[in-house]
């Protein structure tokens, strides 16, 4: 965790204290198969599949924390993760290129 | 006063009505707010619709450096337009041959309202948000949308702090189009990605 402008920089940089950024764009990761309770971001219908991120978005204040009325700090590195739909739905009718691209933050993130 | 669809005939409040009005009228009677801010907030939120997307999408078709400056940072491309994007993070995501882009939020209703308005009913459905994710080629094509094989789908779920918007593909015969003639015929649907531009 480090109070810094740009430690987690990119597209949208933070000017909020925010855990550093742990992936880069290409780097293939896994949707952790977990389900606490609360006000959770990250679909059901996601966890457990790997992907490759898309993108880094910026650090956000973790929405978990701020539906319990906390500063949500250090702001969470959130992460644009590409998906491919035949890996998801595994009776998916496309075809085998269509992806779908989800906002996933860190902690829910494993490298692949 | 929030818009409601009992027109004509009485409705008893759905729960979700009747907390609203007593949080609202909670907040008036302690000075927090007033019933005139409220009205405005609501109006506010009424006045903005999609012209303000089809004109950031016209400008796109114009010019190449505004085009580049959307795709990688569509906050401060919005904002040299003169356009706000208050709180949210726009990412723009641009339709090519190869591939078509099409926008949803699976976990509640989370749209660019600063460039497209109030999401229409049918975005806040249960159906569309459950089947877009799932089977999008099917979805689309009851929209009147068919999407070749050989173009891949790109869905893209807004579950966090980025709001999306699909930049369309620019359609042929539009030749010589000023920006104002080029943005009337961007819809809505086109810049959530169920519809695309016609002539």
């Amino acid at each position: 965790m480090q109070a810094v402008a740009g430690s987690a920089g990119g597209q949208y940089p933070s000017h909020r204290p925010a855990a550093p950024a742990r992936f880069a764009p290409g780097d293939r990761v896994r949707v952790r198969d977990s389900a606490p309770l609360g006000h959770i971001r990250t679909p059901f219908y996601i966890r457990g599949h790997a992907g490759v991120i898309e993108r880094y978005c910026g650090a956000f204040p973790n929405p978990e924390e701020l539906a319990q009325m906390r500063d949500g700090l250090p702001a969470q590195p959130l992460y644009r993760v590409r998906f491919l739909e035949s890996e998801v739905w595994p009776d998916y009718a496309g075809r085998a290129g269509d992806t779908i691209d989800i906002e996933i933050f860190q902690h829910w993130l494993e490298r692949a | 006063m929030a818009e409601r669809s009992d027109i004509g005939e009485y409705q008893a409040l759905t729960y979700f009505q009747l907390m609203e009005v007593s949080l609202r009228e909670l907040l008036v009677e302690k000075g927090v707010v007033s019933e005139q801010a409220v009205s405005e907030a609501v109006e506010d939120m009424r006045r903005r619709g999609p012209d303000s997307g089809a004109r950031v999408v016209a400008r796109a078709w114009l010019d190449a450096e505004f085009r580049r400056l959307l795709l990688e940072n569509g906050t401060r491309a919005c904002e040299a337009m003169g356009i706000e994007v208050p709180a949210t993070r726009l990412v723009v995501v641009e339709n090519t041959p190869q591939a078509h882009n099409v926008i949803v939020c699976t976990l509640c209703s989370c749209y660019p309202r600063m460039l497209l308005g109030i999401p229409p009913d049918w975005y806040k459905s249960r159906n569309y948000r459950s089947r877009v994710v799932r089977e999008p080629r099917a979805v689309l094509a009851e929209f009147g949308l068919r999407i070749a094989d050989e173009v891949a789908i790109r869905v893209h779920d807004s579950t966090a702090d980025m709001r999306y918007m699909v930049l369309p593909m620019r359609p042929a015969g539009t030749e010589g189009w000023d920006a104002a003639r080029l943005a009337s015929i961007v819809s809505r649907d086109c810049m959530i990605g169920v519809a695309v531009p016609k002539t």
